[in-house]
């Protein structure tokens, strides 16, 4: 199974770099960087069956939770950290892209973007929190605490510095559209950004 | 006593005493003209002679970790639940070999072994060995065996130690390290216990001076004492309250210091046993060892750069309720690692056994091992 978010990581990664990958999950993504571009590095991840799925994969696996920080890691000491679809399960997002951009030259991360039409039209025409394929979980039974929109990560981006290197939306099948491109808060369901160190 | 062999054991094996004639140097500057080791292999070595696997035993451990020496036996090996056909460490694929290291009481040279100089046991004069003598001394056996380079070299506790010490002295001679349980050095705390445990044998009257064996005598009740204590560190709060509780032997309190609980009765049973099983001096010694390990004090106390000459691959675990050798150790080792770029893979497994966890079937850490070493094995050729 290939996802497209990760194609498009995969054009955004030198080859030969060294790489963090945070809840790297089953190391899908670590292994093909591995195969294709030939990078180095970890992925962190807490989930007893992805961390065993990473090692049937031979993908290094540290064990880690995300929210106790990544003090362990030194400033600078990974060209790219990567975080896929897991910023909106952290406690505390903008920390995490913090400590992903001192501990990394770059980072990449993607999320599901609360700003899709389909998410707006669910909500206003059933009043209640979407639910769907895509985001399957109750409001009070899920893993995902910290939802936000293309706009509101944007904005976050300018509040806090970071330079964009590159942005991109996608839909579910991770496909970007012309449609996406002109109105990637309404039309992106994926948001993949790609964050370079902090404007002085 | 097993009635019938399980399917997924080694069945029953035989241990050989390999003796060494060349000289070993140990850091302590004494030398071993010539010593023995005591050996159990399992599983077969294959035709490149890759697919070696060294097991390193802990503290009370030695040569016998998997299998049954006689039908009678009571209890298989120490590690027979990761060593057998199918089993983590599958001897259908890797050639396992488990050693008694030297110093210890199991048959390789050690205390109770006879000193060629007096005709009499070595007793205290016996040379304090260290984790790095002991590598040194797996090396020549390494070599005895045709063995250029294990597929990995593993261990638990102070089994650990040795896989690290291999990891850093012997770069090219292993392809994978295998560290349970362990340290890269240990905690004020931990050589504290261990202070207690050899203060507990050396003023046992029996003692001796450590030569209670020219006087026919075992410093039984210190010995026992050093094992309470050290097994009171080696299980959990938790592990400890859900077998024992507050639970009484007998009904009602009797007012006096003999056995009231089941805890108590429980610890004097394992120090007992213990102490008839296991030589005063060798306890001595291992915790010595244990003591003086820090492989990165050759290197400006930088553990990452004590280990930027390995070019294994590591394995860690640790368990979190483990408070001897604590999670925070394993992942001293695990973040050195990573700043020198090195490959490893760590697990944090949650179980309430505490040390001993690291002998037992946990499932998560089982099924991680097993999925490791599966692959050690693919690259077997």
């Amino acid at each position: 199974m290939s996802r497209g978010d990760f194609e498009i990581i995969r054009n955004w990664v030198a080859p030969g770099s060294r790489i963090l990958d945070l809840a790297c999950g089953d190391g899908q993504l670590l292994h093909e960087l591995q195969r294709e571009k030939q990078v180095s590095g970890y992925g962190l991840e807490i989930n007893a069956q992805d961390i065993e799925a990473c090692i049937e994969r031979g993908v290094n696996v540290i064990e880690q939770n995300l929210d106790r920080g990544l003090g362990n890691f030194r400033d600078g000491s990974f060209d790219t950290v990567i975080m896929t679809q897991a910023l909106q399960v952290m406690h505390f997002p903008h920390l995490v892209l913090e400590e992903m951009l001192r501990v990394g030259r770059e980072c990449i991360v993607t999320f599901p973007n609360f700003g899709h039409w389909r998410c707006r039209l669910y909500l206003a025409a059933y009043g209640r929190m979407p639910v769907s394929k895509f985001m399957p979980y109750t409001w009070y039974d899920t893993p995902n605490i910290h939802f936000c929109t293309f706009r509101d990560f944007e904005a976050l981006c300018r509040e806090k510095n970071y330079r964009v290197l590159n942005r991109m939306v996608v839909d579910q099948s991770y496909k970007s559209g012309l449609a996406g491109c002109v109105w990637p808060n309404l039309m992106g369901e994926v948001a993949i950004y790609h964050l370079g160190t902090i404007l002085k | 006593m097993p009635e019938l062999i399980p399917a997924d054991s080694v069945g029953l094996v035989v241990p050989i005493a390999i003796p060494f004639d060349q000289p070993l140097s140990l850091n302590c500057g004494e030398q071993l003209e010539k010593f023995q080791l005591m050996v159990e292999t399992y599983g077969e070595l294959n035709q490149s002679r890759s697919n070696g696997v060294l097991i390193c035993h802990a503290l009370s451990g030695h040569h016998h970790a998997a299998g049954y020496h006689s039908m009678a036996d009571r209890k298989p090996g120490w590690w027979d639940n990761f060593i057998g056909p199918g089993k983590p460490i599958d001897t259908r694929r890797f050639f396992v070999v488990a050693l008694n290291n030297l110093g210890g009481c199991h048959g390789s040279t050690g205390p109770t072994s006879i000193n060629p100089k007096t005709g009499k046991p070595y007793g205290p004069d016996f040379p304090v060995v260290t984790v790095a003598d002991w590598v040194n001394s797996q090396v020549m056996l390494a070599d005895y065996l045709g063995i250029s380079q294990w597929a990995a070299v593993i261990g638990g506790s102070l089994g650990g130690m040795q896989a690290l010490q291999w990891s850093i002295a012997y770069p090219e001679r292993l392809r994978h390290a295998v560290i349970i349980a362990s340290a890269a050095r240990l905690s004020a705390q931990n050589i504290a216990f261990n202070e207690v445990a050899r203060q507990a044998i050396m003023s046992d009257d029996q003692f001796a001076g450590g030569r209670y064996l020219e006087a026919n005598n075992i410093p039984r009740k210190g010995l026992g004492l050093a094992r309470m204590v050290g097994h009171i560190t080696y299980l959990s709060d938790d592990a400890m309250g859900a077998k024992f509780g507050r639970e009484l032997k007998n009904d009602g309190f009797s007012y006096d210091y003999n056995v009231e609980f089941q805890i108590e009765s429980y610890l004097r049973y394992q120090g007992e046993s213990f102490s008839g099983s296991f030589d005063a001096n060798t306890y001595l010694l291992m915790t010595r060892a244990l003591d003086y390990f820090d492989p990165a004090s050759d290197y400006d106390n930088s553990l990452p750069d004590a280990l930027s000459r390995a070019t294994a691959r590591f394995f860690l675990a640790s368990f979190s309720t483990d408070w001897r050798f604590s999670p925070e150790r394993s992942r001293e080792m695990v973040d050195a690692l990573m700043k020198v770029d090195k490959d490893v893979t760590y697990l944090e497994v949650d179980a309430p056994q505490g040390h001993d966890a690291f002998l037992m079937d946990i499932p998560r850490y089982v099924r991680g091992l097993s999925a490791y070493l599966h692959r050690v094995a693919e690259e077997c050729l």
